[in-house]
C-alpha cells in the first residue's frame, strides 16, 4: 500500500477541498431573518461544515482504498465512521450524526461488495442455485400477486399499512402506464402527471357538477386523458428524445398553470373538495346513508367498519393496476407493441421497414395517458379533495424514477422500485426534506452505477428460434 | 406609447438575464448534446451566494455599491463555477457513452437534490436582499406617464453586453474556444488531435456556471427577493430561449433570451400576469414544432 497511499490522500484532500468550497457559503452561512426590520443576518454553521468535510475526506479515502483492493483498512474506516456517528459525542447537529454514520455504512457496503458479489455469483452457479433462480424468476411475480391479494386479510394490516398499500399500488399503476411510453416506446415523457391531473379533474368535476358516479366516469376519464395525449402527441412526437422530454415538461406545467388559474372551472389553488368515493353496486361506504342511497354495510348485512372503504379502494387500485399490466403484456405481442420496441431500438431502420413512427408513438402516448387518466380518477375518488398542488413536476419525476430504477421495460422491476421509492420514504416521513435530497441523489447514483435499473435483464418479446429448440443457425 | 416604451425597457432587462442563463444551456448542448437540467439550480445557487456576499459586504462596512457589486460578482462566479465543475464530474462524466436518456435523468436527479439541499441549508422562506443600487432617471413623460430607466437596469444590460462580448471573443479567438468548437464538431477526432476533451467539457461547465451565477446576482438585485425554487422556472425559460434562438448558437441564446423577456413582459403587461408562464411554455412548444432548429440554428442532420 506504500506508494499508493500519498496519491489516495491527495485525492481525498482534493475531494474534501471541493466539498468545502461547495458548502462554504450555502451551508456555512445560513441566512436568518433577524426580525425588527434589521433584515437578514447569519447563523454560522462553519463548524458543521468542517465536520462534514472531515467525514467526506475519510469517506473518500476509504472509497479509494476499497477500489484499490485494500478492503480491511476501508472496512476499518467505515466502522470508525459508524462509531463516530453513533457515539454520544456531541456533533453540532443531529443531521451530522446521521451523515457520518450513513457514510460509514455505505463505505462498509462498498468494501464488502466484491465479496458479496462473488459469493452470490458462485451460489447462483451451483445446480440448486440455477434451479432456484429459474423458479424464482417464474414464480416471483405470482408470489407478489398472492401477497398483494391477501394483504388486507393479514393481521398486521392496520389502517396505516392499507393506506401505504393503496399509495404504492397507485404508483405501480402509474409506473406501468409510463413504462409503455418510456420503457417500451422509448419516449421520455416528463409531463406524465398532466394526464394524471386530467383524469383526476375529470372525475372531480363530473361527479361534483353533474352527479356522475365513479364507475361511469372512469372510462370517460381514461378517454379524456388519451385525447389529451393525442392532442399533445400529434404535433410533438416528431421531435428527438430530449426535445420531446422538455416539450412534455412544458405541457405538464401548462396544464398545472391552467388548473391553477382557471377559477371558474377548477376553483384555482383552493381545489375541489367533497368528491364522492367509489360505490359498490350503487351502495356507498358510510355509517349513515345519504338520502336515497344505501350503505354497503346495510346491503351486505355486516357491521359498519371504517376500514371497509379502504379495503375496497385497495382492491380497486389492485384491479386497475393488474389490468394495466395485463394490457401491456398482451400489447407487447401485438404488431403495434413490437413496433414500439423496434422504434425504441432504431427509428431510422423502422422507417425504412415501413413503420409509421408518428402513429406508432402516438398509440403508445395515448395508451400511457389513458392509464394515467384511470389512476387520476381513482386518486380523486380516494382523496375526496384535489388541488393543483398534487400535480407538480416532482410527481412526474418520481414516476419516471420508478420506471428507470425498475429497469426500463421491466414490469416486475416497476413493482420493486415503487415499493422501494414510495414505501421506504413513507416510513421515514419525519425526515421531511432529507427524503427528497436522498431521492435526487439516488437518481444520480442509479444512473451512474446501474443505468439499466434493478431488473436489467429483459426477456425478449419474441424469439425467432424458441429457447431450447437448438435454433440460432 | 409611453407604457409600451416602459414595458420594452423592462423586457430588455429581463431578457438579458434569461440570455445569460441560456448561454450555459446552449454551450453544454452544443458540446455534449445533453440538456443540463441542473443549470437552473446553479443559477439559483449563484443568487444565494450573491445574497450572502452582499450581507457580508454590509457587515464589513463596504458601503460603496460598485466595489460591493464587483466583489460579490467575483465571489458568486468563482464559487458557482465549482458547482458547475462538480456536477459535471460526478453526475455527467461517468455517464458519457451510456444510453441516450441517462444524462438527462441524472440531471433531473441533480436538480432535485440541489433544490432540497439549498432548502435545507438556507430555509424555505423567500430571502430579501441585494438592493444595493437604487434610483434612476426619467427618460421622458408622455400622456402623464413617466418612462423610467433605473440605474440597475442600465447595469444589468451593461454587464450582460460586456460578458457577451468577452465570451464571444473567448469562443472565437482563444485556444480554449478553438478546442470547444473542435469538440463540438467531432469529439473523437478532437481527442486524436491532442485536445483534452475532458478538460474542455469541464471548462464549458465552469464557464456556463459562472455566467449563470452572474444572472443569479442580477436577478437578486432586480427582484430583491429569492428562494430555493427560482431555478426551476428561470431554467425552463432560459432553455426555451436557447431553443428559440437555435441551440448551440451563442448569438441565438441572447436573441432568444430577449424574445422570451419581451413575450413574458408584454403578455403580463397587456393580457394577464397569471398566464405569462403559460405563454412562455406555449412558445417553447410552438418553436419546437415548427422550427426545431431555432431562429439562428443550423438544421441537424441525423446520421445513422
Amino acid at each position: 500500500m506504500g506508494p499508493r497511499l500519498p496519491l489516495m490522500l491527495k485525492d481525498a484532500g482534493l475531494t474534501a477541498f471541493v466539498a468545502a468550497a461547495l458548502g462554504f457559503f450555502v451551508v456555512g452561512f445560513r441566512t436568518v431573518d433577524q426580525g425588527g426590520g434589521k433584515g437578514l443576518g447569519f447563523d454560522y454553521q462553519l463548524v458543521d461544515l468542517a465536520v462534514a468535510v472531515v467525514a467526506i475526506f475519510v469517506g473518500r479515502l476509504g472509497l479509494s482504498m476499497a477500489a484499490n483492493g485494500l478492503r480491511w483498512p476501508a472496512i476499518a474506516l467505515g466502522i470508525a465512521m459508524i462509531a463516530a456517528g453513533a457515539s454520544p459525542m456531541k456533533l453540532p447537529s443531529g443531521f451530522l450524526h446521521w451523515f457520518v454514520a450513513l457514510g460509514g455504512v455505505l463505505l462498509v457496503i462498498r468494501a464488502v461488495w466484491p465479496w458479496a458479489n462473488d459469493a452470490m455469483g458462485a451460489a447462483a452457479r451451483t445446480p440448486s442455485g440455477v434451479a432456484l433462480g429459474k423458479a424464482g424468476a417464474k414464480w416471483f411475480g405470482w408470489l407478489l400477486l398472492a401477497g398483494a391479494v391477501l394483504l388486507p386479510a393479514m393481521p398486521f394490516a392496520d389502517q396505516k399499512t392499507m393506506d401505504l398499500g393503496v399509495l404504492i399500488l397507485t404508483y405501480v399503476m402509474l409506473g406501468w402506464g409510463l413504462n409503455i411510453v418510456v420503457g417500451l416506446a422509448g419516449l421520455l415523457d416528463l409531463g406524465y402527471v398532466a394526464f394524471y391531473a386530467v383524469g383526476a379533474y375529470a372525475y372531480a368535476l363530473l361527479s361534483t357538477q353533474y352527479g356522475l358516479g365513479f364507475w361511469t366516469v372512469l372510462p370517460l376519464a381514461g378517454m379524456m386523458a388519451a385525447l389529451f395525449g393525442i392532442m399533445l402527441g400529434f404535433p410533438v412526437l416528431r421531435l428527438r428524445g430530449d426535445y420531446l422530454a422538455i416539450v412534455t415538461l412544458g405541457f405538464g406545467e401548462i396544464i398545472r398553470l391552467v388548473l391553477l388559474n382557471w377559477f371558474d372551472l377548477t376553483n384555482g389553488p383552493a381545489g375541489i373538495g367533497s368528491i364522492p368515493g367509489p360505490t359498490l353496486f350503487g351502495a356507498v361506504f358510510a355509517e349513515t346513508p345519504p338520502p336515497g342511497k344505501q350503505t354497503v354495510s346495510e346491503m351486505l348485512g355486516i357491521a359498519f367498519d371504517g376500514n371497509h372503504r379502504l379495503i375496497f379502494l385497495y382492491y380497486i387500485i389492485l384491479g386497475l393496476a393488474l389490468i394495466t399490466n395485463l394490457f401491456t403484456q398482451r400489447m407487447r405481442r401485438l404488431p403495434v407493441g413490437r413496433a414500439w420496441e423496434a422504434l425504441r431500438e432504431d427509428e431510422t431502420a423502422c422507417q425504412a421497414l415501413g413503420i409509421n413512427p408518428t402513429n406508432t408513438k402516438l398509440t403508445a402516448f395515448a395508451i400511457g395517458a389513458m392509464f394515467a387518466g384511470f389512476a387520476g380518477s381513482f386518486f380523486a375518488a380516494k382523496q375526496r379533495f384535489i388541488s393543483p398542488e398534487s400535480f407538480v413536476f416532482i410527481e412526474s419525476a418520481i414516476i419516471l424514477a420508478i420506471v428507470v430504477l425498475g429497469g426500463m421495460g421491466s414490469q416486475i422491476g416497476v413493482v420493486l422500485a415503487a415499493v422501494l421509492l414510495i414505501g421506504l420514504p413513507e416510513w421515514f416521513r419525519d425526515l421531511g426534506n432529507y427524503r427528497m435530497l436522498a431521492f435526487g441523489l439516488a437518481m444520480v447514483l442509479i444512473m451512474v452505477f446501474r443505468p439499466r435499473g434493478l431488473i436489467s435483464h429483459r426477456e425478449p418479446s419474441i424469439r425467432l428460434h424458441p429457447a431450447g429448440s437448438g435454433g440460432g443457425g | 406609447m409611453a407604457y409600451f416604451t416602459q414595458q420594452l425597457i423592462n423586457a430588455i432587462t429581463l431578457g438579458a438575464i434569461y440570455g445569460l442563463i441560456a448561454i450555459g444551456y446552449t454551450m453544454v448542448y452544443g458540446i455534449i448534446g445533453m440538456i443540463n437540467f441542473a443549470h437552473g439550480e446553479v443559477f439559483m445557487i449563484g443568487a444565494f451566494i450573491s445574497l450572502i456576499g452582499f450581507i457580508i459586504c454590509g457587515s464589513l462596512g463596504i458601503s460603496s455599491a460598485p466595489i460591493a457589486i464587483v466583489l460579490v460578482l467575483l465571489l458568486a462566479m468563482s464559487f458557482s463555477a465549482v458547482y458547475g465543475w462538480a456536477i459535471e464530474r460526478t453526475a455527467y462524466r461517468p455517464l458519457r457513452g451510456s444510453f441516450r436518456l441517462a444524462p438527462l435523468i441524472s440531471a433531473i436527479g441533480v436538480s432535485i437534490a440541489l433544490q432540497n439541499y439549498v432548502q435545507l441549508a438556507q430555509g424555505a422562506r423567500p430571502k430579501p436582499g441585494g438592493q444595493v443600487v437604487s434610483g434612476g432617471f426619467n427618460l421622458f413623460t408622455a400622456d402623464g406617464f413617466d418612462v423610467r430607466v433605473t440605474w440597475l437596469q442600465i447595469i444589468i444590460v451593461l454587464v450582460t453586453v460586456v460578458l457577451m462580448a468577452g465570451f464571444t471573443w473567448v469562443i472565437a479567438k482563444t485556444s480554449l474556444g478553438r478546442q470547444q468548437r473542435a469538440c463540438e464538431q467531432d469529439m473523437k477526432m478532437a481527442s486524436l488531435l491532442g485536445v483534452n476533451v475532458d478538460r474542455t467539457i469541464s471548462l464549458t461547465f465552469v464557464l456556463g456556471a459562472a455566467l449563470a451565477a452572474v444572472a443569479g446576482m442580477l436577478f437578486l438585485m432586480y427582484y430583491g427577493v429569492i428562494d430555493f425554487f427560482i431555478g426551476f422556472l428561470a431554467g425552463i425559460k432560459a432553455f426555451t430561449a436557447a431553443v428559440l434562438g437555435g441551440i448551440g448558437s451563442l448569438p441565438g441564446a441572447m436573441l432568444g433570451g430577449l424574445l422570451i423577456g419581451l413575450i413574458e413582459v408584454f403578455w403580463a403587461g397587456y393580457f394577464s400576469s397569471e398566464y405569462k408562464d403559460v405563454a412562455a411554455f406555449a412558445i417553447l412548444v410552438l418553436v419546437l414544432i415548427f422550427r426545431p432548429s431555432g431562429l439562428l440554428g443550423k438544421p441537424e442532420i441525423e446520421k445513422v
